[in-house]
């Protein structure tokens, strides 16, 4: 948010802020992660063994990796397309992959955030795009950590789809730098519930922002309206 | 010696040329070649003289040796006696004491650049390596010595590849694995604890007939044996994809051989070719036994927590404690982090409204 959109904009009450590629991706991702997340955990510790028939009668295991995978390549190629977007859509699609550590503003900024969810500001600033502590608990929750659950699954995944695969050449390397295979399988494990916590995170901040502060929150991610309740976007 | 072939003294041995021609063919279809390679085989040991190995033991427990004895295919005593010239290996010579060191300078020197250096067991750096003398000396100075004009080494097993028990934490003597203390040669890491027997004479006769390096992977590790995982090859896969798992030891499930992943099995995360070439010429491998797969072929396997599970412990956290146990923790301490904030907020909330702090408008608005 700069100074001049403030400035032009301090009369509106509505300021059209998530454009529709990134709505879309942000639903498709929240859908992809809770799909990986519930696989995910069945992979590493399966339901209990059903049917006593011919294993050709039954592909139970099978069809959750299947579904893990399949979610998996939608997530990834949701964050290329997310990543795109960063280009081609307006500022606040960029706010993901960076962080303004050099802007006295933001920190500032930060600060305050910090104070009022200690209940030390009695009101809330209100922001256009994310505020600063929100976008610092994205890069690093989010960002970083979708992007090393991507190298470490398709790593994992080359393994089943053998070497001289694409996924081998592109993400083989990920297994001798973590030591072996069972290493990246307990650090992909771990980096599912780090995306859970910034989930509880992200969905109780969210909802409690809606509430609690002067602007729209969920209804902006899918409306992509940002509306500030008293008319005052700052 | 050094231009006798493999073959003259296979026949000096009173082998016939169908035996021989029969040991091409196994040797062959033991390195997953077509049959169009038997004459090549055979032509390699009939023309190439033996190449020459040192065979040095360092912290060690000999299973790569005792292994290494019982190939089938081929048989150890064509691949010792024959097809290479084992100059120097101070478990299996005849040779002991000052006569044993003395075979050891002769061959550096009489073939240097030319000899394999083969090392089971690795180099303990502690203490200046006082913790494994071989002759007299620290183990690391024979490795050295030796490898200063090896053509290629063959790290043998876990320990020369990865460190293996000697160097599980805390490791006391420092033992480290070959391709850390020597780096400026080719090295071929066959690891295992122990290495499959038709492995280890499968490298040997690759490099002999080809006169080359076997194809490595990243790691270093000949592809033909190590590209894929047991896990990719088990015979009880279908019943992974099933679903269908031995839930504890000696229920019916383990009875009608499913799947041991339940039960720790490190198959999925084991790059060996055990499940194809198996043990004991071929009779069994551990999965086959009814036990999961300890993983003794990768890196690092001692310390990666119980047998019996699938992830690895994380030592960082002080007490032992698994990826999901972590996770659980931390997701738990968030969770009632959140419920407490929720709880504040709502009264910080509603005690703002009765000071009619809260304007109108918002409150109407939310």
């Amino acid at each position: 948010m700069t100074d001049t959109v403030r400035d032009q904009q301090s009369s509106c009450v509505s300021i059209y802020v998530y454009e529709v590629p990134v709505r879309i991706w942000h639903w498709t991702n929240a859908l992809a992660i809770t799909v990986l997340a519930v696989t995910g955990y069945f992979i590493g510790s399966p339901p209990p063994s059903m049917g006593t028939g011919e294993a050709y009668d039954q592909f139970i295991f099978g069809y959750i990796r299947f579904t893990h995978f399949a979610a998996g390549y939608i997530l990834a190629v949701a964050w290329i397309g997310r990543i795109y977007w960063a280009f081609v859509g307006n500022h606040h699609a960029r706010e993901l992959f960076y962080l303004p550590v050099w802007d006295r503003r933001w920190w500032q900024d930060l600060f305050t955030v910090v104070r009022w969810y200690l209940f030390l500001e009695r009101q809330p600033k209100a922001f256009v795009g994310h505020n600063p502590l929100a976008r610092l608990a994205m890069f690093f929750f989010f960002t970083l950590g979708v992007t090393f659950m991507i190298f470490t699954g398709f790593a994992l995944y080359s393994e089943g789809a053998g070497q001289g695969s694409w996924q081998d050449a592109l993400f083989g390397w990920v297994i001798p730098l973590f030591g072996q295979s069972q290493d990246v399988h307990t650090l992909h494990h771990l980096g599912m519930w780090w995306i859970i916590i910034f989930v509880i995170i992200h969905v109780y901040v969210a909802i409690r922002e809606d509430i609690m502060s002067r602007t729209t929150i969920v209804s902006t991610m899918i409306s992509g309206e940002r509306t500030f309740k008293d008319g005052n976007p700052d | 010696m050094q231009t006798e072939t493999f073959y003259d003294v296979m026949r000096r041995q009173g082998i016939t040329r169908r035996s021989f021609m029969k040991f091409c063919s196994l040797t062959a279809a033991a390195l997953g070649l077509g049959p169009a390679f038997v004459p090549k085989i055979a032509h390699a040991m009939q023309t190439k003289p033996r190449t020459p190995v040192i065979w040095v033991h360092g912290l060690e427990c000999t299973c790569c040796s005792e292994s290494f004895i019982r190939s089938a295919h081929p048989l150890a005593k064509d691949v010792v006696l024959s097809m290479i010239s084992l100059d120097y290996d101070d478990t299996l010579m005849a040779a002991a004491g000052h006569q044993a060191e003395a075979a050891f300078e002769d061959t550096i020197e009489k073939y240097k650049g030319n000899y394999i250096l083969a090392v089971e067991g690795n180099p303990p750096l502690n203490e200046d390596g006082m913790f494994c003398i071989v002759g007299g000396k620290p183990f690391v100075d024979q490795l050295r010595r030796a490898a200063e004009h090896a053509k290629a080494i063959i790290s043998w097993g876990a320990c020369a590849s990865y460190g293996c028990v000697q160097a599980a934490r805390p490791n006391p003597t420092r033992a480290t694995p070959v391709h850390k203390v020597i780096t400026d040669k080719p090295i071929i890491k066959v690891p295992g604890c122990p290495p499959i027997a038709e492995v280890m004479t499968g490298v040997i006769t690759y490099m002999l007939t080809f006169d080359r390096l076997p194809e490595l992977d990243r790691q270093g590790r000949p592809k033909m044996f190590y590209s894929q995982r047991i896990h990719d090859k088990c015979y009880r896969r279908p019943h992974f994809d099933a679903g269908q798992f031995v839930e504890s030891w000696d229920d019916e499930n383990a009875r009608k051989g499913y799947c041991l992943y339940k039960m720790g099995c490190k198959g999925p995360t084991t790059y060996n070719a055990c499940s194809t070439i198996r043990w004991n010429d071929g009779v069994s491998f551990p999965i086959q036994s009814g036990h999961g797969c300890i993983g003794c072929s990768e890196d690092g396997f001692w310390d990666n927590g119980s047998f019996y599970d699938r992830l690895t412990n994380i030592k960082q956290f002080g007490i032992e404690a698994n990826a999901d146990e972590v996770g659980l923790a931390a997701a738990g301490v968030v969770g009632a982090g959140v419920a407490v904030h929720a709880a504040v907020s709502a009264l910080k909330r509603a005690q703002m409204k009765r000071q009619g702090a809260v304007p109108e408008k918002i409150s109407e608005e939310a």
